[in-house]
């Protein structure tokens, strides 16, 4: 309805800016969505949807609107499958762009010692590194790093916050 | 990258300022306490009173013990500062089995003498008289601990670790991100000195055998580097700073190689030697499973590492020069971390009991496990330098805190940190060399 107001509302400027014509046929109603009588002709509104709805989401230009990060199983490091076209689209993203890297940072959940869970972080991190070098992505573009369980992003002690907690983020360096 | 990491250096460890018991310490004893008698100190100096209630601090330390039962002051029939004044009978009567009585002597502007004896009421004779000359208020309490670590020592047959110090980190929310600190204090919780804090994790520190050096890992920059430390002076070096995991550092006996975990570009994690002056590094393990959490043998033969190679992480040894690794623990499925007693007897390690983390303790020689720790989440056991008792870190709330218990598992005490955050990852200094 807004944009209908504004369409007209920019007519009316133009129309003024043109100068006042002599003949000139009024507007139609511009909350009709038919009009000119019944000919057999219908026409129909055409909705934007959501195309102008949302929000952008990460603050990473080079990355632009790619999810961030991926989640795994309890002892595990495996990529899941719902996963997998994201890390795919990574791929792609570095395969097109050779002058960016990419910072693979593995994560664990709090649960048994700190320095085995720097080494089950830095397998997830190189799960997905091995995925990316698959599709092409050069080695010199990935770089991994394992933070264990010392860089938690939810810190209580239930089984959703350690499912949280397992994961791999892609980093962007500027 | 260093505006990034707030770096306490050159702060000189023994001068910094001093923050009165940061750790707030609750005893849980649960064997027959011993009673004894401390008599308050006498004070012989310019001020009113001594600098420092030295009586208090032995008493603090015997009760936190859990092997005595210091008697009150009210109790006492005499208060002796001198042996030639201690009556027997009286103490008898009180029902102590031993007397302390000392007194301190100002002997200069900033010189004092600390003198105590030890008596065995029912044997009714001198244990140990003994003088601290040229003790100053910055050495006072420690000259205390050292009294008390005397007495225990005498009446236990175990060297006291009353004169021993810990290693910590913290991690507290500060703005958007945490602030990680890494701290030494003397073991009673007092003297807390945060010898370097980062933005970044802080990880694994491990005392120099002879108490002067942390080893511990770095993440500052987002990458993992192993920094070993001089306390006295905060001057640091990177030792290792390869691609990927630069993990675990432990010193070898002798002080001049580290145990570490590197996992290279590749990321398999294997246990590795570095030659601290030269830098040059020996591969001890090549297995494609985690290896990690290397520790010497006291003697030096050996190097303990947890590893994944059977599936779930259990401890392993190989030779300290390299060789077939052997595997050393069978029970349950998961145990990690390990660290052993100085005298070689014990392994120290992480257990899963039934679903809990928890520490547990192998005789190596009866190769029975004791679990000695009650918590879900307990973690990052250390031996005292007397291998009588342990450290480590359990969960309270959100937070972690410091348990320490005897190996026995009879004597458990909390030590609460009074700054907050989540302290992690203690460490138990050798004995001081005096």
């Amino acid at each position: 309805m807004m944009s209908y107001f504004k369409l007209f509302a920019l007519a009316a400027i133009s129309f003024l800016l043109a100068g006042c014509p002599q003949n000139t046929i009024p507007d139609p109603d511009p909350t009709d969505t038919t009009y000119g009588g019944d000919t057999g002709a219908s026409t129909d509104g055409m909705d934007d949807g959501d195309l102008y709805g949302g929000e952008s989401f990460g603050d990473d230009p080079s990355a632009g609107e790619l999810g961030m990060i991926i989640y795994f199983d309890f002892d595990s490091s495996e990529v899941r499958a719902q996963d997998q076209d994201l890390v795919a689209r990574h791929a792609m993203q570095l395969g097109n762009n050779p002058g960016i890297r990419v910072r693979l940072e593995g994560h664990a959940d709090e649960r048994g010692s700190r320095e085995y869970n720097i080494g089950l972080g830095e397998r997830r991190a190189q799960a997905v590194r091995q995925m990316l070098m698959i599709q092409g992505v050069s080695v010199d573009q990935i770089s991994t790093v394992s933070f264990g369980e010392e860089r938690p992003v939810s810190f209580g002690s239930s089984e959703d916050d350690y499912a949280q907690n397992r994961r791999v983020e892609f980093t962007y360096p500027n | 990258m260093l505006s990034k990491l707030r770096y306490i250096a050159l702060m000189g460890l023994f001068a910094a300022t001093v923050s009165q018991a940061d750790l707030v310490i609750d005893v849980q004893g649960v064997a027959q306490p011993t009673p004894v008698a401390i008599v308050p100190f006498g004070w012989e100096g310019t001020a009113p009173d001594m600098p420092l209630d030295v009586s208090t601090v032995i008493i603090d330390d015997l009760k936190r013990s859990g092997r005595f039962d210091p008697v009150s002051e009210d109790k006492m029939l005499q208060k002796p500062t001198d042996g030639a004044d201690v009556d027997f009978q009286d103490w008898s009567f009180v029902g102590v089995e031993a007397v302390v009585v000392g007194k301190v002597v100002q002997t200069g502007d900033d010189a004092y003498t600390l003198q105590f004896q030890l008596f065995d009421v029912f044997g009714r004779r001198q244990l140990v008289g003994f003088r601290m000359p040229s003790i100053t208020r910055a050495t006072m309490r420690g000259a205390a601990h050292r009294a008390a670590d005397m007495i225990y020592e005498k009446l236990t047959g175990i060297k006291g670790v009353f004169g021993t110090k810990v290693a910590y980190v913290t991690a507290k929310q500060q703005g958007d991100g945490r602030l990680y600190s890494l701290i030494v204090s003397d073991q009673d919780g007092f003297n807390e000195h945060t010898i370097m804090e980062s933005n970044d994790p802080i990880m694994s520190p491990a005392w120099s055998p002879d108490s002067r050096q942390l080893a511990y890992v770095s993440f500052e920059g987002s990458k993992a580097s192993i920094f070993v430390q001089t306390l006295r002076t905060g001057n640091r070096f990177s030792v290792s700073s390869k691609p990927g995991i630069n993990g675990a550092p432990s010193f070898s006996p002798d002080g001049r190689k580290l145990v570490i975990t590197l996992g290279g570009v590749d990321g398999n994690p294997d246990i590795h030697v570095l030659d601290i002056n030269s830098r040059r590094t020996t591969r001890l393990t090549t297995h494609r499973a985690i290896d990690t959490e290397g520790t010497w043998s006291p003697d030096g033969r050996y190097i303990y590492f947890t590893s994944d190679r059977s599936g779930g992480p259990q401890i392993y040894r190989v030779s300290a020069t390299g060789g077939t690794p052997e595997r050393v623990t069978f029970e349950g499925s998961y145990n990690a971390r390990p660290r052993l007693s100085p005298d070689g007897s014990r392994l120290a390690m992480v257990h899963n009991d039934r679903g809990n983390y928890r520490i547990a303790v192998m005789n190596l020689e009866r190769k029975d496990l004791l679990v000695l720790s009650t918590g879900r989440q307990d973690e990052s056991p250390s031996f005292a330098p007397n291998s009588d008792i342990l450290i480590y870190a359990t969960r309270q709330g959100r937070n972690g805190v410091l348990e320490t218990v005897s190996a026995d598992g009879l004597i458990r005490q909390k030590m609460a940190s009074r700054a907050g955050g989540d302290v992690r990852e203690p460490v138990w200094s050798p004995f001081p060399r005096f």
